[in-house]
């Protein structure tokens, strides 16, 4: 069903955002209405972990240290070691984080998402229930994506832990900063919402990685060979959709959320 | 009872591509009624459009006074409640066994102990007989196994409305006369508004009340199954006979060069593998097992075709007067209505006066 009016160049993607945003305030919608599927809820919660926690942790360390690495390595050529730690672990738990978290929550939870909802698209499946009367946002898409932005929240922190301590790590051991440094710069630079907006950020990026996982599972081409290229889509178009979000949010939070000792 | 369903001027299409124009027609209530059309004429496009999953462009679908082409999606929710649907392959939900999937709309939509759910999904599968397959997952049983599922998943809500996509698809001819036999009796049982969708002949011949037919995007006809059963229209005929001569091509439409290029080969021999007998005719319709009760939509219909039978053709009336008792024949005053008549077409006259004698058509049971 295109647009009526489809003649103008773009039109076709901008119908597709609108579905799509469509879609997520339906989501929101659908999320306050009763009964709340919390088995549904707890399963798929449960099923987003156990595919994305290894992984995770095991992109972590090494993110961790390679940023450490980076900024150690730096901060010695223009003489301001006391404050890797407060550099790394910014960037840390800002950026590198809540992006780890929300690259595997749509490359490993998403993709499953979007291929076993797009599976029962073909099956009929999602029809079925719309005519036995119960809605397949409400039933299926929304524990799914409240399960994504959950277990994004979760993980966040335990990548936020895992790359500081790689971190530090890499920096007290192998490049022989001194742990007292470490620490004291960070308490000096950092402060609380610098934890808010990156858990914020974990958030909304296992939304968009829910939302877009479903939207493309609910919508697959045509065939078992459009579901396989909707999950294909799906991890593409939340990759896109998740650093741009980043930008943006990242340019408020600096904007509004004043640095510690300016 | 069932309700009626009705269709106004409804048009689809996917993009540029129409599906079909300006379809018109109604469902009795509570009255069988089979749509007919090659592959690939939107038979299952009509079928989603009525129960909501497409949004046709055009036209309205009324029932119970609301449109579903225009109504609120809660709405739609609540009205999709009185359907029962029966999917191609049928849209069994994966990851549950076939228990939990018939059970599936009690717990959704009712406040039914779990004993009460029992007793009602092992009522509906032993209807459909599926006894004993209850802990099999959809992925374990044959097709035809999934269907029957899929029609006991259908009917636990007790639908006012049953819509079926190809029944027979899949099935051999056995089982598809029993899946008849079960959708007859269910309609004596509850007196639902049934549409099936099918190419299948047999089912079409011998069990709706009324009969349509779409083809090259539009409705060939839609009305009394005497009508489609008798006519004369080349793409009827030629789909009812299953024949290869005729207007319909492999791919939808046949050109002229095509047609003239059989019609030579026929000309010269070249035997086709068409029986040459010709299956039009009104033949007797299905009846419910004895012993469940008749159904109502026959007697119905009656009434209802008789008011309107001096507008059709004149092969469909005979055919429908042929199938009437004696004792009916006078219930209506149809020997009556034809000598005074001045809308009827002359030619059926003779012959149903000759009619009761050969008893060729006329039965105890008095089926339409």
């Amino acid at each position: 069903m295109t647009a009526p009016g489809a003649s103008f160049p773009g039109a076709g993607a901008l119908a597709e955002a609108g579905k799509l945003f469509a879609l997520a305030a339906d989501v929101a919608r659908s999320t306050f209405r009763r009964p709340f599927q919390f088995r549904e809820f707890v399963q798929q919660s449960w099923f987003i972990v156990s595919v994305t926690i290894l992984p995770t942790a095991l992109v972590s360390i090494p993110f961790g240290a390679v940023i450490a690495l980076q900024l150690g390595s730096l901060t010695r050529q223009i003489g301001a070691q006391s404050f890797t730690g407060a550099a790394s672990v910014l960037a840390i738990i800002q950026q590198a984080s809540p992006i780890v978290t929300a690259l595997l929550i749509a490359g490993a939870g998403g993709s499953a998402i979007c291929a076993d909802l797009g599976s029962r698209t073909i099956r009929e499946e999602i029809d079925a229930m719309k005519v036995l009367g119960v809605s397949p946002v409400q039933r299926l898409v929304v524990p799914r994506v409240l399960a994504a932005m959950l277990v994004s929240v979760l993980l966040n922190g335990m990548v936020s832990v895992v790359g500081v301590m790689g971190g530090y790590f890499f920096n007290v051991i192998l490049q022989d900063g001194t742990p007292g440094a470490y620490l004291a710069s960070f308490s000096a630079l950092a402060q609380l919402p610098d934890l808010w907006i990156s858990e914020f950020k974990a958030l909304i990026f296992g939304l968009i990685a829910g939302v877009v996982a479903a939207y493309r599972g609910l919508n697959p081409s045509g065939g078992p060979k459009g579901v396989g290229d909707a999950v294909n889509q799906a991890v593409v178009i939340t990759f896109l959709l998740l650093f741009f979000v980043n930008f943006v949010l990242t340019t408020i939070y600096l904007q509004v959320v004043p640095a510690k000792g300016s | 009872m069932g309700v009626e369903v009705v269709v106004e001027g409804l048009s689809k299409s996917f993009g540029k591509q129409a599906i079909w124009r300006d379809v018109s027609l109604t469902l009795p209530a509570g009255e069988v009624s089979v749509m007919l059309g090659p592959s690939g004429t939107g038979k299952s496009v009509f079928l989603k459009s009525l129960v909501g999953l497409l949004k046709p462009e055009r036209g309205r679908i009324v029932i119970n006074g609301t449109d579903l082409v225009r109504c609120s999606e809660s709405r739609l929710y609540e009205i999709r409640k009185m359907f029962g649907v029966l999917f191609q392959d049928g849209a069994l939900f994966g990851s549950m066994n076939l228990f939990d999937n018939v059970a599936f709309p009690l717990r959704e939509h009712t406040r039914k102990t779990e004993a009460e759910v029992r007793r009602i999904v092992l009522e509906k599968m032993e209807m459909v007989g599926l006894v004993g397959a209850e802990r099999k997952l959809p992925g374990e049983i044959s097709g035809g196994m999934r269907k029957r599922a899929g029609l006991a998943r259908a009917l636990v809500l007790d639908p006012e409305i049953i819509l079926c996509d190809e029944p027979d698809s899949g099935l051999d001819p056995v089982r598809t006369a029993y899946l008849s036999q079960l959708l007859i009796d269910l309609n004596a049982q509850i007196d639902a508004t049934i549409l099936i969708v099918t190419h299948n002949i047999t089912v079409a011949r011998t069990v709706p009340d009324n009969l349509g037919m779409l083809f090259r995007r539009e409705l060939v006809m839609f009305g009394p199954r005497e009508v489609l059963l008798t006519s004369d229209e080349p793409v009827v005929a030629q789909f009812l006979n299953g024949r290869r001569l005729g207007p319909i091509g492999m791919s939808e439409e046949k050109d002229q060069a095509t047609m003239a290029a059989e019609l030579a080969h026929r000309e010269a021999g070249h035997a086709d593998g068409a029986p040459d007998e010709d299956v039009r005719g009104v033949v007797p319709q299905l009846e419910p097992t004895p012993g469940l009760p008749p159904r109502g939509a026959v007697r119905r219909r009656k009434d209802r075709v008789m008011s309107i039978v001096h507008t059709l053709p004149a092969d469909a009336q005979q055919g429908i007067v042929a199938s009437l008792t004696p004792e009916e024949q006078e219930r209506y005053g149809v020997l009556a209505a034809n000598a005074g008549g001045p809308a009827l077409t002359p030619s059926p006259v003779p012959r149903v006066a000759r009619l009761p004698e050969t008893g060729r058509h006329s039965r105890g049971g008095g089926d339409a």
